[in-house]
């Protein structure tokens, strides 16, 4: 396929303009020192309502996200709908559990989920697995970003890797000069161009294919003609549980993300998180329409790009829609929207991962004794690795391979949910039981996703996250989410644990934090003023 | 206002428990008919479920602001 040019110079002057911006909200507003943690990695904790809503709907709904999601609803129909599901579920759930975290970490500095824990349980060895948790699943949900952009290029007829490196190289430059104002400043435009795009999308181009119900009714002669069990425009017997569990699960691990926590941290006080948890559903409402985006591709026989590999690439399905349906000026925009989509989260990912390394291992192993200023050099350059890194996984692995790490992410990141958010209501565990619950819930997800194999494309093991309760020795061909049973048995073996410490009267750690802590607002005074009234 | 007697209970709160418990009923939206717009129960009836979760959550936002 031959490059469009049309598409490709839309995308690139939006993609350049962004890139501007990144570089331009340093200035934006300008603190008298970015040179500390709370200014570069947290955009001075001081974001109001509007800013916090684009920046933490431009860092949760993800260019991966637009891009793998009506691809699944493609693939596999209703199950692929569970992401609407998980995005209601979610707000209402953490709505009382976010206002807590924030006001705690406003009084005492927290910069991390794993700087909570270090402080609630005493434990450094605690703090350090939740942080490597963190990392270890953030790390895989960049690189993933750069899949998002790739799709879009595919399709536009551009291949190999250069763009992608360019693309990248002009993040980390941004990212590592304006910090968190950089994703904040370009979230608006993001936000606002996919919200055209899709709004145009899901008008536009069902009015070409005779309307909704046959969109539908064509999703629905595809999937009665598959001999897939799995598939359908509903559900069934076997998937349904799945479906919940998968649901529920993804919305228990959201807020545990380091980088959705990075988007809270940074507003300026408990009102600004609640109000967002009543507006953030409108991106939901989006997402589910980008969802539908899958059944229209069948109802317009779109096929996906084919690969270098020879192997048809299904995240290329709706970037192939847009361009079959749409004029190239407008196909251009809604590229654009993607691949912008991809550098608001990636920047943000990045700026955690960098916080936890330095807060939570340079700080605590490497330097006790980090000023402000070491804190925020340590995160730049640790930014820049991490993209590095994402960029090497991308380059030198299958991508594949990222889609698995991530989807292993999405289990192991749930396993921090004792300590980060039970942590935040009830100080009964102990941090041994805490930890022994971690490693029996790592070791329970690792087991079941190794076991899960997919047919469609003929892997053994870690072929998806639906672990059939027939390996457990039932009856059944019902399926289960493997990251909700990791945590159930992770629960289960931190209250065991805990009891058996306490029965054996292990020490256990201090709690620097107190009661009223988790309900403090904005001009209460935090640890470090407090530091200076006592010190003038 | 003291900040010892601060909290976050409130009656008020068991009402965050109506949208997150919906969604995931799945045998109140598990079928093809009826039809809205052409849009099968599955699809349209869990779309409303987002204006029952900003409702419920604005709704408990403004009672115990």
């Amino acid at each position: 396929m031959n490059a469009n040019v049309t598409e490709l110079v839309v995308f690139a002057a939006l993609f350049l303009a962004v890139s501007v911006m990144g570089f331009v909200a340093a200035r934006w507003r300008r603190p008298e020192n970015i040179e500390s943690l709370h200014e570069w990695g947290l955009g001075g904790r001081n974001f109001g309502s509007w800013i916090t809503w684009f920046l933490v709907g431009g860092d949760l709904y993800t260019a991966y996200t637009f891009v793998a999601v009506p691809a699944l609803v493609f693939g596999a129909g209703a199950l692929g709908f569970y992401a609407l599901p998980y995005t209601v579920v979610v707000y209402p759930l953490v709505f009382l559990v976010l206002a807590r975290m924030w006001s705690v970490s406003h009084v005492h500095g927290f910069v991390t989920p794993a700087d909570f824990v270090r402080a609630r349980f005493g434990s450094p060895t605690l703090a350090l697995i939740i942080a490597i948790t963190g990392l270890v699943a953030t790390m895989p949900y960049i690189a993933l970003q750069l899949v998002g952009i790739e799709a879009v290029l595919k399709t536009m007829g551009i291949t190999g890797h250069l763009p992608i490196i360019i693309a990248f190289a002009i993040l980390a430059a941004y990212t590592y000069q304006s910090g968190l104002r950089a994703p904040a400043l370009i979230a608006f435009v993001k936000d606002t161009l996919i919200y055209i795009v899709i709004l145009v999308a899901v008008i536009y181009i069902p009015a070409k294919l005779g309307g909704w119900g046959s969109v539908f009714d064509a999703a629905k002669a595809k999937f009665d003609a598959t001999p897939a069990p799995g598939d359908g425009i509903t559900l069934n017997a076997g998937n349904q549980l799945q479906y919940v569990t998968l649901a529920f699960g993804s919305a228990l691990a959201l807020f545990l993300y380091p980088h959705s926590l990075t988007g809270v941290l940074a507003s300026k006080n408990r009102g600004v998180i609640k109000r967002n948890m009543a507006a953030l559903p409108a991106y939901s409402f989006l997402l589910g329409l980008i969802a539908l985006l899958g059944f229209m591709a069948i109802a317009a026989g779109t096929k996906p790009v084919v690969g270098a590999n020879g192997k048809p690439d299904t995240n290329t399905i709706i970037p192939a829609l847009f361009d079959q349906m749409f004029p190239d000026w407008f196909a251009g925009v809604a590229y654009a929207a993607v691949g912008i989509g991809a550098l608001v989260p990636a920047a943000i990912m990045s700026i955690a991962a960098a916080n936890l390394f330095t807060r939570n291992i340079y700080r605590e192993y490497l330097n006790r004794d980090a000023t402000d200023a070491q804190e925020a050099k340590v995160s730049k350059i640790v930014s820049l690795v991490v993209k590095v890194g994402a960029v090497l996984c991308i380059l030198l692995l299958d991508p594949q391979f990222s889609i698995d790490l991530q989807l292993i992410g999405g289990v192991i990141i749930l396993q921090t949910l004792p300590s980060v958010a039970l942590g935040l209501y009830t100080r009964w565990f102990h941090r041994g039981g805490l930890i022994a619950g971690w490693v029996a819930g790592m070791g329970a997800g690792m087991w079941m996703l190794y076991l899960i194999p997919n047919p469609a494309n003929g892997k053994q093991h870690f072929g998806g996250s639906a672990f059939g309760l027939s390996n457990l020795g039932l009856d059944t061909k019902m399926t289960i989410y493997a990251g909700f049973l990791a945590l159930a048995v992770n629960l289960v073996v931190a209250v065991l644990g805990t009891l058996a410490f306490r029965a054996f009267k292990v020490a256990d750690g201090e709690d620097a934090t107190a009661r009223e802590d988790y309900f403090a607002d904005e001009g209460d005074p935090g640890v470090k003023d407090l530091d200076l009234a006592s010190s003038s | 206002m003291s900040t010892r007697s601060r909290s976050d209970r409130s009656p008020w709160n068991w009402l965050l428990v109506l949208p997150i418990a919906l969604p995931l009923m799945t045998f109140l939206f598990n079928a093809d008919e009826p039809r809205l717009f052409g849009f099968p129960l599955f699809y349209w009836l869990q779309l409303a479920f987002i204006v029952v979760g900003v409702g419920c959550t604005a709704l408990v936002y403004r009672m115990t602001k």
